[in-house]
This record gives C-alpha cells, sequence and structure tokens, in this order.
C-alpha cells in the first residue's frame, strides 16, 4: 500500500516536473536573489515595495501599462501602504479621460485613488506600433505569467549582454541570456542612478531589479500576505482537529474487534 | 430501498414519514452495514462528495463576479482576485479543487481496479462511475476555458478541433460547437452555461451511484460476499462516519497547502497571460489530469484514430465488467493480476508524463508503447488471466483472516462452489 502512496505522489512531482522543465531554447537559469515574500510566513518588504513603486512609474510605466490595479490598492494593507493622502497625491499627477458630462461632453480630470492605473498607450495596437512591433506586456499579473516567476522577471532585468561571437542582431533587438532565444526587443531599461530613491538607498541595478520585481510580485498577488497568515492558521487548526478527531475515532472504534 | 421497518418515536414525525419516508432514508443511512474491514482506500468516496459540494459552492460564488464575454472575462477573474471580499480564496478553492476532485477521483478508480469493485454485482455503480468521470472530465475542461487566458483558449481551441476528425460532418460540427468559425466569445458563453449545468448532472448522478451502492452494499479489501448486518459489519453512523472524517480532514490539510502556499503550481503560467488568438504558445498542454489521454491522442498518427483511440480509452473503461471475467475480486487473492495491476498504474503514469512533453522523438516512441500496453491490458492480459490464473484461497469471512484462523480446505471449496 506504500506503494501506491508513493506512486501517486509520483504523479504529481512528475507532472509537475515535466511541466516546468520546458525550458526554451538556450535561455539561462533565473537567478534567485532571496525574496522576503516566500516561505510560510513570508512577508513583502514594505520599503522594497515603495522603492520598487518608484522604478515602475519612472521606467517601466512609460511603455508597460497594469490595468488590473488601481491607485487605492497602493495603501491597502499588505502592499506598499502609503498613506491615503501619498496616494491621493500619485494618482492626482495622472490625468484621466471622464465623462460625459452634462452637456454630453468627455473630458480630463486628475485621477482618483479609485481610478485604475493609467495605462501609457490608448491601446494595444499603439503601444504595439510604439515599440518597434512588439508589445509590452500589461504589468498587473506579469510575475504569474511567466514561468520562474520573480526569478526570472529579475534576472531579464539584470541578463543583458554583448551577444556572443556569430549572432547578428537586427535593429531594436537586444541580446538577454535569460529571453527564450536570446532575443529580446526591450532595450535594458535599467541603468545605475537611473532613479533617485527618496529613502537615500543606492540605485545600483542589482537593488532596482530587486525593488521593481518584489512590486510587481505583489501587484500580481496582492492578498499574498494575507493569504500566508491564514494559511497558517487555517492548517494549525485543521491539524488539532484532525488529532481530535484521530482520538474519537479511535475510541469508538475500539467497541469492535477490528484496526482503524 | 429499505430493509427494515422503520417507525418514529414521535407523533409528527410519524405523522411526516408515512407521507413522506425521509426518516426512513435516514435510518437506512445511518443503520447501513459497512464491512467493518474497509481500508482508507475507501474513504476517498466521502471526499469525493466534499470535493463536489465545494466546487458547487465556490463555483457559485464565483458566477456572481465572474462575467462571460470574450473581452471581459479575463479582467473579470482578475476583479475576483483583487477586489471581492475573499475572491482570491473562493478562487484558489475552485481552481485548486479541481485538482484536488481529480487526485481523489483517481485514487478512487484504482482502488476499484485493484479490489474488483467494479465485478458483479456492481457493474452498474460502476458504469455509473465512468459516465460521472467522463462528465468531470468536460466540467474541467470547460472551466479551464473560463478565464480566457492563452491556455483557456487554445486548449479550446485543440480539444474542439477533435471533433473535425469525424468525416464529412467533422467541419460543420466544429463550426456549431464553436457558434462561429473559430473559438470566439459564442464558444466561452455556452461553455460557461455548460460548465454551470454539469456539475448538477453529476450531483444527480452521484445519488444514483451512492444508491446503486447500497443495494449489494460495499466491497471490502478481500473482495467477498457478507451477510448484512453480521460480525462483519458496522453500522455507517458512527463508524465509517468519523473514520470518513478523519481521512476528509487529512485531505484537507494537503488541500491547504495547495490553496495557500502554492496556488498556481498546478496550472499553466501561459493562463495568466490574456487570451490572445494571433499568439500561439510554445506547447498547448491541457491540465494534468487530462495528461494520460491527450498523451494516446498524440500517439496515433492518424488525426481520426487518435481521437478514437482517446475515446477508446475511456470506453474500454466503462465495458471492463465483461473483460475482467475473474471471479475472485481482490487483487490480494490474484497475484498475477497484482502484478499487472501495478504495471498498469506505471503505464499510465508514463503516459501522463509524456502527455505533458512534446511529441516527437524518445517522447513519441514511449507515448506509442504505453498506448499499446494499455490497449493490451484491458483486450488482451485481463481475459487471458480471468480464464487462466491461478486464484488464491480466499476466506470465508473477514473475522476469519483478522482471528487468524487456518482456512479449512472444505471451506474453501464450498465458498467456490457457491460462486
Amino acid at each position: 500500500m506504500k506503494k501506491f502512496v508513493i506512486i501517486f505522489f509520483f504523479l504529481i512531482i512528475s507532472n509537475l516536473i515535466s511541466i516546468s522543465s520546458f525550458s526554451a531554447e538556450k535561455a539561462a537559469k533565473p537567478m534567485n536573489p532571496g525574496w522576503s515574500f516566500k516561505g510560510f510566513f513570508g512577508t513583502f518588504d514594505r520599503a522594497s515595495l515603495q522603492r520598487g513603486y518608484q522604478v515602475y512609474t519612472e521606467v517601466c510605466a512609460s511603455c508597460h501599462s497594469m490595468k488590473h490595479l488601481s491607485y487605492r490598492n497602493l495603501s491597502q494593507p499588505g502592499g506598499p501602504e502609503f498613506s491615503k493622502e501619498q496616494v491621493k497625491i500619485i494618482a492626482s499627477q495622472f490625468e484621466v479621460r471622464d465623462g460625459p458630462n452634462d452637456d454630453g461632453e468627455m473630458f480630463d480630470r486628475p485621477a482618483r485613488p479609485s481610478d485604475n492605473f493609467v495605462s501609457p498607450y490608448a491601446n494595444d495596437k499603439e503601444a504595439t506600433a510604439a515599440n518597434g512591433g512588439a508589445y509590452p506586456p500589461d504589468m498587473s499579473v506579469l510575475v504569474k505569467a511567466r514561468k520562474g516567476g520573480a526569478d526570472y522577471i529579475y534576472s531579464l532585468l539584470l541578463g543583458y549582454e554583448e551577444p556572443p561571437e556569430g549572432i547578428s542582431l537586427d535593429d531594436g533587438v537586444y541580446y538577454n541570456k535569460y529571453m527564450a532565444g536570446n532575443k529580446i526587443k526591450m532595450s535594458n531599461p535599467l541603468s545605475e542612478g537611473i532613479v533617485e530613491y527618496a529613502d537615500g538607498t543606492k540605485a545600483s541595478e542589482e537593488q532596482m531589479a530587486k525593488d521593481v520585481t518584489t512590486f510587481l510580485s505583489w501587484a500580481a498577488e496582492p492578498h499574498l500576505e494575507e493569504r500566508h497568515k491564514i494559511g497558517f492558521r487555517a492548517i494549525v487548526y485543521l491539524i488539532i482537529i484532525t488529532i481530535l478527531v484521530y482520538f474519537s475515532m479511535k475510541k469508538i472504534w475500539s467497541r469492535v474487534e477490528s484496526e482503524v | 430501498m429499505s430493509d427494515h421497518e422503520y417507525t418514529p418515536s414521535s407523533k409528527f414525525g410519524k405523522w411526516f414519514n408515512d407521507r413522506l419516508p425521509l426518516l426512513t432514508l435516514g435510518k437506512h443511512l445511518t443503520d447501513y452495514p459497512t464491512p467493518k474491514n474497509l481500508n482508507y482506500w475507501w474513504t476517498f468516496g466521502g471526499i469525493l462528495t466534499f470535493c463536489l459540494i465545494t466546487q458547487i459552492v465556490t463555483g457559485l460564488i464565483l458566477a456572481m463576479h465572474y462575467v462571460a464575454h470574450a473581452d471581459l472575462a479575463f479582467g473579470s477573474v482578475e476583479h475576483i482576485m483583487r477586489n471581492v471580499n475573499y475572491g482570491w480564496l473562493i478562487r484558489y478553492v475552485h481552481a485548486n479543487g479541481a485538482s484536488m476532485f481529480f487526485l481523489a477521483v483517481y485514487i478512487h478508480i484504482f482502488r476499484s481496479l485493484y479490489y474488483g469493485s467494479y465485478k458483479s454485482p456492481r457493474e452498474i455503480i460502476w458504469i455509473l462511475g465512468m459516465i460521472i468521470y467522463i462528465l468531470m472530465m468536460a466540467a474541467a475542461f470547460m472551466g479551464y476555458v473560463l478565464p480566457w487566458g492563452q491556455m483557456s483558449f487554445w486548449g479550446a481551441t485543440v480539444i474542439t478541433n477533435l471533433f473535425s476528425a469525424i468525416p464529412l460532418v467533422g467541419e460543420s460540427i466544429v463550426t456549431w460547437l464553436w457558434g462561429g468559425y473559430s473559438v470566439d466569445n459564442p464558444t466561452l458563453t455556452r461553455f460557461f452555461s455548460l460548465h454551470y449545468l454539469i456539475p448538477f448532472l453529476i450531483l444527480g448522478l452521484v445519488v444514483l451511484h451512492i444508491w446503486a451502492l447500497h443495494v449489494p452494499g460495499n466491497n471490502n479489501p478481500i473482495g467477498i460476499d457478507l451477510k448484512k448486518p453480521s460480525k462483519d459489519t458496522v453500522p455507517f453512523h458512527p463508524y465509517i462516519v468519523i473514520k470518513d472524517l478523519f481521512a476528509l480532514l487529512i485531505f484537507l490539510i494537503v488541500f491547504a497547502f495547495f490553496v495557500f502556499y502554492s496556488p498556481n503550481i498546478l496550472g499553466h503560467a501561459d493562463n495568466y497571460i490574456e487570451a490572445n488568438p494571433m499568439v500561439t504558445p510554445a506547447h498547448i498542454v491541457p491540465e494534468w489530469y487530462l495528461l494520460p489521454f491527450y498523451a494516446i491522442l498524440r500517439s496515433v498518427p492518424d488525426k481520426l484514430l487518435g481521437v478514437i483511440a482517446m475515446f477508446g480509452a475511456l470506453f474500454i473503461l466503462v465495458i471492463l465488467p465483461w473483460l475482467d471475467t475473474s471471479k475472485t475480486r481482490s487483487a490480494i487473492f490474484r497475484p498475477l493480476y497484482k502484478q499487472f495491476y501495478w504495471f498498469l498504474v506505471a503505464d499510465v503514469l508514463i503516459l501522463g508524463y509524456v502527455g505533458a512533453m512534446p511529441a516527437e522523438g524518445i517522447y513519441l516512441l514511449v507515448a506509442r508503447v504505453a498506448t499499446a500496453y494499455y490497449f493490451a491490458h484491458f483486450l488482451i492480459i485481463l481475459p487471458i488471466l480471468s480464464r487462466k490464473e491461478k486464484v488464491l484461497d480466499v476466506p470465508l469471512s473477514i473475522t476469519e483472516p483478522v482471528l487468524g484462523g487456518a482456512v479449512s480446505a472444505s471451506a474453501v471449496r464450498q465458498k467456490k462452489d457457491k460462486l
């Protein structure tokens, strides 16, 4: 019977391995810088999230949308936790098209915390056309949409290299050792000092990559901290009740001559 | 369906029960004599009932917030994940619940195969179970389409295209299924409608499945017929109820690990990319629980024959009671069958593995051998084993092996004559 258990676990594991072992051609194995949000008690590093938002909004957001998030999310528990006042100021820096008003006209107004993140382009076609024919993917769930998740995004941001001998690149195509096929249409977005962190942290490429990936991980999974917290309680509760039920079962079955 | 008379003690109870014998039914369910030697592989029936109810309840809530429209579906799922109170929990329970449901159903089916629970007089229970299993796959497939991610879209395209293999009318049937000339909004809305319907069909079939079970009663690890009620049985309540509950709680701990700590590990990353008809993913892979059948489909070079092989692999299970005609139920007393049983388990696992791999080179070869073996197991090995296998002596009652008493040769002969 033990064989049975082992084999069924093998079933799951083998499938997991098989699914995850599809690494695209020649792409290097992603690096893992150590994330605070992994593991049973994983939580986001608040300061890193706030810095990551800064990198996103100053660098990434010029091409990448994040349409499933609202500005109010930035002040929610478990996120960057900017204050409500800060979020109002952040939102008001963006313009959204609203309307029609009572005269039937559309008008622009400053964004409110309840508005979704304003996209850099009017539509996907415009985004594609403006970026040399490559659509810059929406970043709302990007970390979950890429195999390797946070490790992959982090590595990709740091994976720009000179192409090796014998590989010629077209105009507007760059060499990145973590990208499938090693060719990417996004130019290296990070360079030292491209942002100036408000908290005085040195904006090295590694630091920015880590911060923005932390931010993107939160954006993809905004309830992660709550999930970890509830999960731990749920499992402890389940284990306790399982033990109680086990002894009740033993007691009940002691009335019959049979093992349970 | 009750084999005992039951009179409620209260006057109102009696009045009610005379008009609708629900109390008699309740009494039947609590008293239901169950073999006392059932092991933990028998607890998966209860676990599966729990899974079905969980899927229905979480699905009901998701349907309140989900929007079945090609332009809005993906966003509405994100809305559930972000803005609906505990929406993330409900969606992750529903998505992982499907996987846990299949994990449990595979254990349930393989338990039945090991202990010969599909044999007379339980063929109808088995066939109902197989219909439930096929409906489960249909429901799961359509459910996977609803988030309208890349795998949703392309999985739907691949699977619905299978019907184009039908000669002459195939193309028209596919157009009819899609409600257009490609997988699009009409396909999504009808899949949503059917995804909502099928669980209730399953629920009805589950009632029949249990009803059919309560006629002959449970099979048991040694696979013998029992006198009921007797020293070999215990009443369902409280003995089996508490045991099922204990097993369910263990199952829930595993379930909770998936939901809270790796909710996306059983899914595919591409399904978090919104469906795009212009971009085909590098590898289109179905959910893990469909992989063995996907491997069988791809192992046949001809499309129509591949589809026939895939559906044949399911149909062959339906007629299993007539392929394996050995009178001995439990593999415990069938040394050869036991070996081949484990070969089959390994074979299905291998099929699952190659189903996730690209259909080329060594994987394709392995898939072909494993597919051939799968059919050989049911069509050649089982019928031969049924005739040729020397089975071990089967005890007369459950108490016997428990007490370790030697089985007298004459008693066994008697038993065999009776069978």
